[in-house]
């Protein structure tokens, strides 16, 4: 072969001046990961507090832990992680592209997350910050704590997010090779597609919200605190117009995972591709919609509130179309039971929990007595560990040998698995109880009849800690030791498995002629 | 299991376990298929190059799609007139002004009896509370009623309920406000009708505010000088008459028409241009920071009693 891979072309310097996608994926990916762990940390810290119904840390410490879990996670993690990891690194190579359309916008956006993402951790050693990661108005312009630099960091990373999905939709639209249809398309990257289109609409809200935030804690100007004649229920509006399609800039890329891996994985074609296809866009379009459903309690109107709970459980059927056509793909497959395809199948198993938990969520009257409870904490889980970590891990298995060359070991691999799914199951199953006996959620202490339920849940902490340990371990091992990956290990079909793996710096020496769609499995039937 | 100590506890039960069981059998349906392909169609039982080509079914998305809309819709229609119920408080209902601080409730009864953190009322009566808070959100929330509604500054919010249960329900806040978050507990009392009345015989009607609400915000009307621009009769003054008006619905400088309610009160105190009554000049000035809470609610008992 004539050309180096991509992980050996140039110097180590080489990579801080990259405009590869592939490196700047991998480098979102180091970084993502890096958030992942200390997200992970103040998530056992949470948990350890709450094995007591007593205080053992201070009410202030505990505080600023729920909410370093919560933004880290979320900011720092899960929005990024698939999109801008796994999508920057496979979005051209599935399309048949050498790179993104404009590669040093790209390069670009990673610097801006990570400026974006230190400026939120300086918090971190200025006193931290204690609104949960919702700034919820006024209590996050009368708190002493450091909202101004999480804010702004949110701000600055939402520039990075939006930068990322403009140049995801460009590149969808004018870089596909030729004979790449819209609707020969792996269904991932449908889902990028969708969720880049509400990273660059919906996002620009949440600069501006945080923004006015940040004013009026430095200024004085009155938006929402009732003591300068501003509006605390605005804040809310403002806050959830972006944070609920950003629940789906998080799922919708999992999701695209989910459909790539359970075809390869039951070497069959996709079940109804269209309609998942274009649910991905339904979704993206209602998700727009909803944001009111976080404030059924909050004094919304009436009819404001009617109108949301409506359109909510209009969310329940292109969700259950995606769940029913993976589940239909499975039917008469050779269903091969590897590391991702056990992640996959978790995720089915797991959002179909967090899916069908929202329908009471979504109405009304049992809302009232369920919102701001455990129940809410367990069901947020289920949608975005079960379902987002849990598509993002199936991803991170299934492309880790194209990625570098190497295999993750596949017994360590399923024994992680394991510990992970079991121990989620045991974390969060006994929150929904909680919740549904009254147990209100960012408490640092609860009623001593709550004790059982919380020791299980911590426990079951510590066998996810374990299981991503492990994981950790493993997966730096194979980079070193692990077995050379062939190019197509798992019989795959799409473009990427064409490449040597790891690919080459320019991805195709030739650009690829695509005569079929993605999913070609099987006997075809004359 | 959480005890059912309100009118409105059944309902959610209700609905809740019908939720919970069709979940549990959609679940069991999309899993148990979902495993049974797994081992069916284990790879050691098919040869991985001799699957049939299926690429879908429209009938069966179709099916399955209208199924739950229909499915979602019961809920959705379940859970909007459960949730009417929650809204409308009964017309002779007790009604009980909340003031939230961090990180306690202040309850303050019509006679002016004020009480911190318990909240003492009889059984199957319903009971109103009109609710605001001095500082941050915060979010009243009693389990075994099954009711919740956030309490936010600057404006009231209400809720309402019947218990039907004797003894004490645990109050929690449920919106997170800070250091005292999960210490920020009440409890609901409820006792016997006879008990009630021995209890407000027994109990001073309070010396913290030492005023019965309705004579202080007569004293105020004329004290902040209200009277000048207001007459407590039907007359215009400079502004409306205040006789008769609460709850009845005015016109405003272009045309569109408002509840004068305890938040409309309130708003035309603090910003009083907000929303003029038609027909009068914007001509009051704001008592933002002239007011404190408990004297705006004095005044808008006052207003609501001029009848």
């Amino acid at each position: 072969m004539s050309h180096a891979n991509y992980l050996e072309e140039g110097g180590f310097w080489s990579w801080f001046t990259t405009r590869d996608h592939k490196r700047i994926g991998v480098m979102y990916l180091l970084t993502n990961l890096i958030f992942l762990a200390i997200g992970g940390i103040f998530a056992i810290l949470i948990r350890v507090e709450l094995f007591s119904p007593g205080p053992l840390f201070s009410a202030d410490v505990y505080n600023k832990f729920f909410t370093f879990h919560g933004a880290i996670m979320i900011f720092m993690f899960i929005i990024p992680v698939i999109p801008a990891a796994l999508g920057n690194f496979f979005l051209p190579i599935l399309i048949g592209a050498k790179d993104v359309a404009f590669p040093r916008l790209n390069l670009a956006s990673y610097y801006i997350f990570v400026g974006g993402a230190l400026l939120a951790a300086l918090a971190l050693v200025t006193g931290g910050v204690d609104t949960g990661w919702t700034f919820y108005t006024p209590y996050s312009i009368r708190t002493q704590t450091s909202v101004i630099l999480v804010t702004l960091g949110v701000f600055v990373m939402g520039f990075s997010s939006i930068l990322t999905g403009l140049n995801f939709m460009v590149t969808v639209h004018k870089l596909r090779a030729p004979g790449m249809t819209f609707h020969r398309m792996p269904l991932f990257v449908w889902a990028i597609y969708a969720t880049a289109i509400i990273q660059v609409l919906a996002t620009p809200v949440i600069g501006i919200t945080t923004l006015l935030l940040v004013m009026e804690r430095v200024l004085g100007i009155g938006f929402f605190d009732p003591q300068l004649g501003g509006d605390p229920i605005l804040f809310q509006h403002f806050f959830w117009f972006y944070s609920h399609p950003a629940v789906y800039i998080m799922i919708l890329p999992a999701m695209g995972i989910i459909s790539e891996v359970i075809t390869v994985f039951s070497r069959k074609h996709i079940f109804g591709y269209k309609a998942i296809a274009y649910s991905s866009l339904a979704i993206a379009f209602i998700s727009f919609l909803v944001w009111g459903h976080h404030m059924f309690v909050s004094g919304e109107s009436q009819w404001a509130n009617f109108l949301f709970s409506l359109l909510t459980m209009l969310v329940a059927i292109p969700t259950a179309i995606k769940i029913f056509n993976w589940t239909a793909t499975m039917y008469k497959g050779s269903i091969h039971l590897q590391t991702p395809m056990l992640y996959a199948l978790s995720f089915i198993f797991l959002f179909t929990i967090g899916g069908l938990t929202g329908l009471f969520l979504a109405a009304l009257s049992v809302d009232v007595h369920l919102h701001d409870t455990y129940f809410v904490v367990a069901h947020f889980h289920y949608v975005m560990m079960g379902g987002t970590v849990m598509g993002f891990l199936a991803g991170l298995h299934y492309w880790w040998p194209k990625m570098f060359g190497r295999m993750y070991p596949e017994i360590l691999g399923k024994i992680s698995w394991f510990f992970i799914f079991v121990g989620f199951n045991v974390t969060f199953l006994p929150q929904f109880y909680l919740g549904k006996l009254g147990m209100p959620r960012r408490y640092h202490e609860y009623a001593q009849n709550f004790t059982f339920l919380n020791q299980v849940s911590t426990v079951g902490s510590w066998l996810i800690n374990v299981g991503f340990l492990l994981m950790f371990a493993y997966l730096i091992y194979s980079l070193f030791k692990g077995k050379k990956a062939e190019n197509n290990p798992w019989g795959a079909k799409t473009l990427e498995w064409q490449l040597p793996s790891p690919p080459t710096m320019h991805n195709f020496d030739e650009t690829p002629q695509v005569i079929e769609g993605p999913y070609q499995y099987g006997v075809l039937k004359s | 299991m959480l005890p059912q100590a309100s009118t409105l506890a059944k309902n959610f039960d209700i609905l809740f376990n019908n939720i919970f069981w069709f979940s549990l059998i959609s679940f069991a349906l999309v899993i148990g298929a979902m495993i049974y392909f797994a081992i069916r169609y284990h790879r050691t039982r098919r040869d991985p190059f001799k699957t049939p080509y299926i690429t879908g079914h429209h009938l069966m998305e179709i099916s399955v799609s209208v199924g739950l809309l229909i499915v979602v819709m019961v809920i959705f229609v379940w859970g909007w007139v459960d949730y009417k119920k929650l809204l409308k408080a009964p017309s002779d209902s007790l009604e009980i002004q909340v003031l939230a601080k961090q990180w306690f409730w202040e309850f303050q009864y019509p006679e002016g009896r004020k009480l911190t953190n318990e909240l003492v009322v009889p059984l199957n009566q319903p009971v109103k509370l009109i609710m605001t808070s001095s500082d941050v959100i915060h979010s009243f929330f009693v389990p075994n009623f099954r009711v919740k509604q956030d309490v936010v500054p600057g404006q009231y919010t209400t809720l309402w309920f019947t218990a039907t249960q004797l003894g004490e329900h645990s109050i929690l806040c449920a919106e997170f406000c800070g250091t005292g978050h999960s210490k920020m507990l009440g409890m609901v009392k409820v006792v016997n009708a006879e008990e009630f009345q021995q209890w407000k015989k027994t109990t001073p009607s309070i010396p913290a505010v030492s005023k019965n609400p309705q004579e202080w915000g007569k004293e105020l009307f004329s004290q902040k000088m209200c009277n000048t621009c207001h007459a407590i009769t039907t007359q215009k003054l400079v502004g409306p008459g205040l006789f008769g008006i609460f709850g009845k619905e005015v016109e405003l400088e272009g045309g569109k028409k408002v509840a004068r309610d305890e938040n409309y009160i309130r708003e035309s105190l603090m910003q009083p241009q907000a929303k003029v009554v038609k027909g009068f000049p914007p001509a009051m000035p704001t008592f933002q920071g002239t007011l404190t809470d408990e004297e705006v609610n004095a005044l808008i008992v006052y207003i609501k009693n001029l009848k």
